[in-house]
Formats: C-alpha cells, sequence, structure tokens
C-alpha cells in the first residue's frame, strides 16, 4: 500500500499496532485541516506489526502522549522532501486528560471539570498514578 | 517540605523527626507557645463529620493562641449548594491562613491545596490518606519507646481496608531495623500493593498470622484496629472472626512488659475495658498526643513568620 510522499509533515512511526486510532484523536489530529492519513497494521521489522499516522504539516505534537502510549514511537520531521528530524518521546512524568481515573471514589467522579492527571511513580515497572486517588492507571501494551 | 501535608510521605524522615521533637518540646514547655500563632485562623472544612478530628486540629490551634472558622458537616455549607471544591478553597483563602480539611472523596485535599496559597492539611480523604493520625501514631511510638527504630510492630485487625495501617507501615519502614507481624483473618490480609510497593520493595522483615496469641510475645509495639461488620459479605464471617481480634487481658498475658498498645480509636469492642487501666494501654494517651503533634505541624506549616 502506498500513501503519498509528504513534502512538508510528520510520520508519526512504530505505534502499537491498533492503536493509531486512538492516537489521532489524543492529538486532536481530527481538528487539522491538512492531510492527515493513518495506516494500521503494517508490517515491522523490529515490531511485527505496527500503525502509522502522517501528518501533511509540520505541527506541533504532544510528544508526552506518544511517549505514554509507547516509548518506541519514533516521529520524523519531513521538509522539502527531506527527513530534517528524528524525534523520541520519552515516558513523561505526568500525563493529563489522556486517560481517565475509574475509581468512583476519586474527586474526580463527581468534579467534572477537573482534569485526569496522572504522575509515574515508578520508571522500572511504568507504573502511573492518579494524582488524585493514587489509583494505578491500566497498563499501556508495549511498555 | 511542601506547604501543604497531603500524603504521610510528602514528608520525609527528618522531617518526621522535626515534628515529633518540635511536639515533645511543645509537651514539655506548653507555656513557650500559648501565644505562637496569635491572630492566625485555622479553618476546619469538614465535608463529613468527624468529631475526634475535628476537635483535635481546633484545640491545637486554640493552645497555640489562634482561633478557628469553618464547618463540620457538608449538610451546613455552600457545598450542599454544589460549589467545588476548589472554589470553596479559594473562598476561604481569603478569611483564613491555614486549612484541614476532610471530604468523603479521595484527592479533594490535594485539589484545595493545589488552588490556594495557605496550607492545606489533609484530615482524611475517604479510605486513603489520613497523615495527621499517623503522624500522632509515629509520635505515640516515639514517645512510648524513646526511638522509631529498632521494634516488632504487630497490626492485627482489618488490615485490609484499615488506611491508617498502611500508612503507618509506610512511614516506619523508613526507620532501620522495624519488623512487621501482620495479624488478621484470611480475609482482611494486608492488600498486595502494601506488600509488593512498601514491605518486600523496602526489603523490610514481616510476617503474617491469623494469630494474636501466638505474635504477641514479640511484639514491642501493638496496633489494634476495628473489624467492622460493613467489610464481610455475610453476618456468619462477621461473627466467626470478630472475636478472634479482640485484645483481652488473657491474650496480654504472653506480651512483653513494655509492649505498647495503639488504636486509632473510635474503639468499638476490640479492645476489652479491662486493658485500659493497664500501664501498657496507650490509646486514650495517643488522642492527647494528636492534638500535640498537630501544633507542631501547624506551626511548621505556618512558617517562620511567627513570633
Ligand atoms: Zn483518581
Amino acid at each position: 500500500m502506498i500513501i503519498g510522499t509528504i513534502v512538508d509533515g510528520l510520520v508519526i512511526d512504530h505505534i502499537p499496532a491498533g492503536r493509531g486510532m486512538e492516537l489521532y484523536h489524543y492529538l486532536k489530529l481530527d481538528r487539522l485541516q491538512c492531510e492527515v492519513a493513518i495506516i494500521k497494521n503494517a508490517s515491522s521489522d523490529k515490531y511485527g506489526r505496527k500503525d502509522i499516522i502522517k501528518v501533511g504539516e509540520v505541527i506541533d505534537l504532544d510528544l508526552d502522549i506518544l511517549g505514554f502510549i509507547g516509548p518506541q514511537i519514533t516521529v520524523n520531521v519531513i521538509r522539502d522532501g527531506e527527513k530534517v528530524d528524528k524525534l523520541h518521546p520519552e515516558l513523561p512524568e505526568t500525563i493529563s486528560d489522556v486517560i481517565r481515573c475509574r475509581n468512583p471514589r476519586c474527586i474526580t467522579s463527581v468534579e467534572q471539570e477537573l482534569p485526569h492527571k496522572f504522575k509515574l511513580t515508578d520508571r522500572e515497572t511504568v507504573t502511573y498514578r492518579c494524582v488524585y486517588c493514587d489509583t494505578k492507571a491500566p497498563k499501556q501494551r508495549f511498555h | 517540605m511542601t506547604k501543604d501535608l497531603i500524603d504521610i510521605l510528602d514528608l520525609s524522615r527528618e522531617e518526621i523527626d522535626e515534628l515529633v521533637a518540635k511536639a515533645g518540646d511543645i509537651i514539655d514547655h506548653p507555656e513557650d507557645y500559648r501565644s505562637k500563632c496569635a491572630g492566625k485562623k485555622l479553618a476546619t472544612l469538614f465535608y463529613e463529620p468527624s468529631t475526634r478530628t475535628r476537635l483535635s486540629f481546633e484545640s491545637a490551634m486554640y493552645e497555640l493562641g489562634g482561633n478557628v472558622i469553618g464547618f463540620s458537616s457538608a449538610t451546613d455549607s455552600s457545598v450542599s449548594k454544589g460549589e467545588s471544591v476548589a472554589d470553596t478553597a479559594r473562598t476561604v483563602e481569603c478569611f483564613a491562613d491555614i486549612i484541614a480539611m476532610r471530604h468523603p472523596k479521595e484527592g479533594a485535599p490535594y485539589v484545595a491545596a493545589k488552588n490556594v496559597q495557605i496550607p492545606v492539611v489533609n484530615a482524611g480523604d475517604g479510605g486513603h490518606n489520613h497523615p495527621t493520625q499517623t503522624l500522632t501514631d509515629l509520635l505515640t511510638i516515639s514517645r512510648e519507646k524513646g526511638r522509631l527504630d529498632t521494634m516488632t510492630i504487630g497490626c492485627c485487625g482489618d488490615l485490609k481496608f484499615g488506611r491508617t495501617v498502611h500508612s503507618l507501615i509506610a512511614a516506619m519502614s523508613r526507620y532501620e531495623n522495624v519488623r512487621f507481624v501482620l495479624i488478621s483473618p484470611e480475609e482482611l490480609k494486608i492488600p498486595e500493593n502494601v506488600r509488593t510497593e512498601i514491605l518486600e520493595k523496602g526489603n523490610i522483615t514481616y510476617e503474617e498470622t491469623d494469630s494474636l496469641e501466638t505474635a504477641m510475645p514479640d511484639l514491642d509495639v501493638l496496633y489494634m484496629t476495628r473489624v467492622q461488620r460493613e467489610r464481610f459479605f455475610n453476618e456468619a464471617d462477621y461473627l466467626r472472626l470478630k472475636d478472634t481480634y479482640i485484645l483481652t487481658p488473657d491474650k496480654l498475658q504472653y506480651a512483653k512488659e513494655d509492649l505498647s498498645i495503639l488504636h486509632p480509636l473510635p474503639r468499638v469492642n476490640e479492645i476489652s475495658v479491662e486493658i485500659d487501666k493497664d500501664p501498657r494501654a496507650c490509646y486514650f494517651k495517643q488522642v492527647r498526643n494528636g492534638k500535640y503533634i498537630r501544633m507542631a505541624l501547624m506551626l511548621k506549616l505556618l512558617g517562620g513568620g511567627l513570633t
């Protein structure tokens, strides 16, 4: 399958297979006017299958979200048809409004306007906990 | 230290030692502290009733020469009109110098703390944190034992839902040579995350048992908690288990002479009243210590601007 080559834009590569669409929403790519392509289940030498997102414009990406979904994700920055940069998102210290706290006793369950914020409490096991109630975030695959 | 106290682990071991020492000085020289907080106001924002904790905070502030405002349940406050915790805290900040907040939802005091400049003390948020109870426990152990390291602490009763036990274990695990004996029925054993993330991660020696009698001879401290009826799925299990963990004089005959018996109170029947006269019973001293440690804490949080 061939998707048109990008002249200026971003290639978000090595997305865990099946999570491209989720990432599309987290990154709010639906709000963009430019071309956006999501490629699902592309074959990958390293990971078997992967998703890829191509964005037809160089935009400011929230690298924290990428690092949270999968630290193996890379972002190639393309200008004038040339790869000018390759970004490696890192595991973020905190993550806001990506996942929701499911603890019914958490203050976020009654105060709707509070951001759902999680902090990295254990880098080794990649454990995130709700900043309000310390409930563990569901494990992200590929970590 | 941060401006607030939300979780006992917000405090370093050194800061805890400093608070314990300060409380000791307050106990020895109360007259030196009678006007330390003159002109200061504590706001007790209690979204659910907890008379014991509220009175402890309030009397602590009065003994420092300060004043108290606040509410003692959600029904008699603007909360009943649906105001957010953040807005209530911002409003109260205009009137008070420090907030003590009790709330049934976990994380509410954290929300308040993030929205105001003045210190916020978590006075209990649901089943989550209650750091001033833990400070009270630590002060009591320190005063009774003369140290916080090198001892065997028995925790008995509901170790599954008993947050005071979880915080005590987390705080005491930072001292050397502290060993835990966890005494509970199978149904109320310590949760997996406390076992793995505190005890095993910290290489803390602990054992689990369902027999208070066999554990007793080793203990330097016995921390009793209540086995609550509502934790059980059926009445039969509750009735079967509740009396196993009642501390009675005959169980105490196996104990060390210098055992210290603690209980966060209120007690129902898990410590027989005959034990109250025993010099090893420390739970009422513990209540008094709660006031002193809250005095030390508020002094520290209100900082250097005081005389
Ligand atoms: Zn939460």
